[in-house]
């Protein structure tokens, strides 16, 4: 987006305008961060088995980045161009820090699963990303669409593998049985005519290869998308 | 209590950072596409964690725990009268700790190394926001090692496992150019498949035994008793 551009378009421009819908859907499908951009993979695998935590995760993913998305937009004349990389990564650090000290406060089980991995919020991609591609270059309200628009795109696939891996894996939804009881000995429901849940998807690397089948359905129903080699 | 050298293993193969943890993937899928490149930014994230950990480790245990300020007052101490807990700054000291590093041993690698430079170069600055080194501090923390070679024998350990990960996916990557993959899958999706098989190839040194005498160190158990450790793992 040009400079003059933005000064002729921004007074006339309502809040929703056609563009700034399109901040917010793109991310969601054909400009995903995590199957198209390949960005916040790090954080997102880790936490998927169960989709409490990868719903507590999107939480806080979200609020991170729309917070940091505006601050850095409104510092972004401020901050010198040499140092932007340490700025960025305080401004995210203490975020992160108000997030992991609520987590603690009000979810103080779910902060204990996700560890470690609250804090590496602060290292996830998609935050850095967007600071450097979106934030340091457009004004607040922009920034602030942008950022919701990553952040859901990154939280429903967060959210859709967790599911798949919590189904398959524990035959549960968000800790709720949805396939009756398979203690041994007093098996109810699907247990009882031999079903048994897949414990291989609970292991790490099969939340990969979850991501890796998402990525192929999304790019068979959209062939502009596939890549050259 | 486990030795020095079961930390260091352990590290490289059971825990190790990619495919147990997922750390330092960005990076890991982006610069993967040739051995050589793949090469560079291993070695940056060997030599990076080595420097680092140990620093935040003694950031960590004189500064950040909760009594480590003890050394300028006694009544700073866990049973002293005021005790300070600096940990909720620890995001943003380790980080800290971690940019300037980085940007420190850019310019002298560049100053007295300019071989070592012109292979690490380009991929210096991306490791400040690599998963892995905040996430070998974070681990460093949350595990508690009890001396600072512990916490070395832990990064160096967590880096080569890092190493021998994007060495064996780049030399994968550049075969599969040859292979018909299908066209939805190519690049990033098969990228992820590959990962994956490799990281359960991986699970496998799940049964080996760590601290027992040298002769049985090895030996690896049972499928039985495998599948029992997998269990009791993920219900920690």
């Amino acid at each position: 987006m040009s400079k003059t551009e933005d000064k002729v378009k921004a007074p006339s421009e309502p809040l929703f305008s056609k563009k700034n819908r399109r901040l917010i859907t793109d991310p969601l499908s054909d400009n995903n961060p995590i199957t198209i951009q390949v960005l916040g993979i790090c954080s997102a695998l880790a936490i998927t088995v169960q989709v409490e935590q990868a719903f507590w995760m999107s939480i806080s993913v979200i609020f991170v980045m729309v917070f940091g998305n505006l601050v850095v937009s409104l510092l972004r004349n401020l901050i010198p161009s040499r140092v932007r990389i340490i700025v960025q990564l305080v401004i995210v650090a203490s975020l992160v820090i108000i997030v992991n000290e609520s987590l603690q406060a009000f979810v103080p089980d779910v902060s204990e699963k996700l560890s470690v991995f609250v804090g590496l919020i602060i290292t996830n991609c998609i935050i850095m990303g967007r600071f450097e591609a979106f934030a340091m270059a457009n004004k607040p309200w922009p920034s602030i669409l942008d950022a919701v628009g990553n952040a859901i795109g990154y939280a429903w696939i967060l959210v859709l593998v967790a599911l798949v891996r919590e189904v398959l894996g524990s035959g549960k939804i968000w800790g709720a049985s949805i396939f009756g009881n398979n203690l041994p000995g007093e098996e109810s429901g699907l247990y009882a005519i031999g079903y048994m849940n897949n414990n291989m998807m609970i292991l790490p690397p099969m939340a990969l290869i979850v991501v890796g089948i998402i990525i192929w359905v999304q790019r068979s129903m959209n062939k502009e998308l596939v890549e050259e080699n | 209590m486990e030795s020095t050298l079961d930390i260091f293993v352990k590290a490289i193969f059971t825990e190790n950072m990619i495919f147990a943890y997922f750390l330092g993937m960005c990076s890991y899928l982006a610069v993967s596409k040739t051995v050589k490149t793949g090469v560079g930014l291993g070695l940056a994230v060997v030599f990076v964690l080595v420097v680092t950990v140990p620093m935040n480790y003694l950031l960590e245990n004189y500064v950040l725990k909760e009594g480590a300020l003890v050394w300028l007052n006694p009544e700073y101490g866990v049973s002293g009268s005021k005790t300070i807990d600096l940990g909720f700054l620890s995001f943003i000291m380790f980080i800290a700790v971690v940019a300037s590093i980085v940007q420190l041993v850019e310019m002298l690698v560049e100053k007295f190394a300019p071989a070592l430079y012109g292979a690490l170069g380009i991929f210096l600055p991306l490791i400040a926001v690599n998963c892995s080194i905040l996430g070998g501090a974070l681990f460093m923390q949350d595990r508690q090692y009890s001396t600072i070679l512990d916490a070395s024998a832990f990064a160096l350990g967590s880096g080569i496992g890092w190493f021998i990960a994007i060495v064996s996916l780049a030399a994968i990557r550049e075969k599969i150019r040859y292979s018909k993959v299908p066209p939805a899958l190519r690049g990033l999706g098969i990228t992820f498949i590959v990962t994956g098989l490799m990281g359960i190839a991986f699970m496998s040194f799940m049964g080996v035994e760590y601290g027992k005498k040298k002769e049985e160190k090895t030996s690896t158990v049972s499928t039985v008793e495998t599948s029992q450790i997998i269990n009791e793992k993920l219900e920690q």
